[in-house]
């Protein structure tokens, strides 16, 4: 292990760390202008030109407020609960090819932080890890409605879990690999894994949507049933950390799918200009290509927020244990089988 | 390097594990659990069994973990509605933790320490190689314990239905 590897993936992780926090900073900003548009109405507007600053303006609010620890509540976990969120929201970007390798005085840069094999099992544990930050927040806060609300969050997690797990099962007989760098250099050009899985792409979907709590899932933070959900005791930057680890896992998860599904920073026509521009421009296009596939999603993610009402709790347990499971299980026979038939 | 960072990790592992016993709240017993299975990852990842070390991290802690804090923060166990125990359940469960740890002690005698097990391969931990195994020489056994796991978890839901509702 020389110096200069250290170096440089203590920069990519910098950067990485860095770029997530913007995209999270205004993806506030977005969810609001969003909103806006959909409502016909003009959204955040007052701070800088078109509203550029209103992120800033809120982070400095957040700050600024009063940090309140109820009297009878558990302090190390009550503190804990945020940090942890927002720790297990950051790891997930680890394992992402952000682009091809790129060569800086004659040297190879992966813009990848780390390729183990077992890539795809990573992100999957970083996302079941990811319910512990709001199971403990509400926990000890020692508060019955954020208690209910980590509940919700708990059992959610779980059920969509099982089904999320399910169709990332098909996709690896798709790939026959685990290794996330593998996946991608797989779907070079236009095969993209959504092809050939478009059911199992269905369901990783509408599984990202309940796992970062987002609308129509985001049960644990209903308002009219639960004041505040789990964050209900929460002031200050420690409820801004909960706030944000919801955006963070909002452009993680848009990245794991643009990587597993849709060939992430691959695009058609990239051997032309790879050949026609060449050097280190080509991949660079291909990580804006990635963001631009992120920022897609992100936006899918806000749509969906403000069209669809959101679940009863009932319907959203029926439709994880009774819709995407059997569905899940159909597409993986479906799949080895025409596996199977193509080996014959 | 790797021997060190190895006795690190044990030594919190056995530290996060006493914790466990000694916590007086049952919740932090639970979180102590968590971090205990995490150094537990962390071992496999040293011994180079990265496939273990994931699926380690996502069952243990990530679902029966949860699953446990769950059924504690809904039962919301406390010192003043804490059944009380007999005497007659507390000595079956100290004759059943020294028989436990005859078990252990009696097979840890076998084990000396100057004998370190080498695998004929040690890629065996990476999933390929795991796979091959499992599905080859193993297959008998894995496809029994599979069948054992789905009974029980069929007669888990058996149990929770009424009588004359199935």
């Amino acid at each position: 292990m020389d110096l200069t590897f250290v170096i440089e993936k203590f920069a990519l992780v910098t950067i990485l760390f860095a770029i997530s926090l913007v995209i999270a900073m205004y993806s506030t900003y977005a969810e609001r202008k969003v909103a806006a548009f959909l409502q016909d109405r003009l959204g955040p507007d007052r701070a800088g030109i078109f509203g550029l600053l209103q992120p800033l303006a809120d982070g400095v609010k957040m700050f600024m407020k009063e940090e309140i620890v109820p009297t009878n509540a558990n302090k190390w976990l009550f503190m804990i609960g945020p940090g942890l969120a927002m720790l297990c929201a950051c790891i997930g970007t680890a394992v992402i090819p952000w682009g091809q390798d790129i060569v800086i005085g004659g040297r190879t840069i992966a813009l990848q932080v780390t390729d183990i094999n077992v890539g795809v099992l990573y992100l999957f544990g970083v996302v079941s890890l990811g319910v512990y930050g709001v199971m403990i927040g509400g926990w000890a806060s020692n508060n019955k409605y954020s208690l209910l609300s980590a509940i919700r969050a708990a059992s959610q997690n779980i059920s969509y879990e099982i089904a999320m797990g399910l169709s990332i099962i098909a996709l690896l007989l798709v790939t026959n690999t685990m290794s996330l760098k593998e996946i991608v250099a797989q779907q070079h050009g236009w095969h993209w894994n959504v092809f050939y899985q478009p059911l199992g792409f269905i369901i990783f979907l509408i599984c990202a949507f309940a796992e970062t709590n987002r609308a129509p899932f985001d049960l644990p933070e209903c308002e009219t049933e639960l004041i505040g959900g789990y964050h209900t005791e929460y002031s200050s930057m420690k409820l801004g950390f909960y706030l944000f680890a919801e955006y963070i896992n909002m452009f993680v998860s848009s990245a794991v799918m643009a990587t597993l599904y849709f060939g992430g920073y691959n695009y058609p026509g990239m051997d032309w200009v790879a050949i026609h521009i060449g050097g280190n421009l080509a991949p660079i296009i291909g990580t804006l290509v990635l963001f631009v596939k992120i920022f897609a999603f992100i936006f899918f993610f806000m749509w969906v927020r403000w069209t669809i009402p959101r679940f009863r709790y009932d319907q959203l347990m029926g439709l994880g244990w009774r819709g995407l499971i059997p569905f899940a299980i159909a597409n993986i026979i479906i799949t080895g089988l025409v596996i199977a038939i193509k080996n014959f | 390097m790797g021997t060190s960072v190895f006795y690190f990790v044990a030594a919190l592992s056995i530290l996060f594990s006493l914790m466990v016993i000694f916590s007086k709240n049952p919740i932090h017993s639970i979180l102590y659990l968590i971090l205990t299975f995490f150094t537990f990852t962390v071992h496999y990842v040293l011994l180079n069994a990265q496939f273990l070390a994931v699926v380690n991290f996502i069952v243990y802690m990530g679902a029966i973990m949860v699953l446990f804090l769950f059924v504690l923060m809904l039962l919301n166990l406390n010192k003043e509605n804490e059944p009380n125990k007999s005497a007659l359940l507390k000595i079956v469960g100290v004759i059943a933790g020294c028989c436990l740890i005859v078990t252990l002690i009696g097979s840890l005698k076998s084990v000396s320490l100057n004998d370190p097990l080498v695998l004929r391969n040690p890629n065996l931990g990476l999933v390929k190689n795991l796979g091959k195994e499992l599905f080859g020489p193993f297959m008998l056994p894995f496809e029994l314990s599979s069948i054992l796991l789905l009974s029980a978890m069929v007669g888990a839901v058996l149990l929770t239905k009424k009588e004359g509702n199935i």
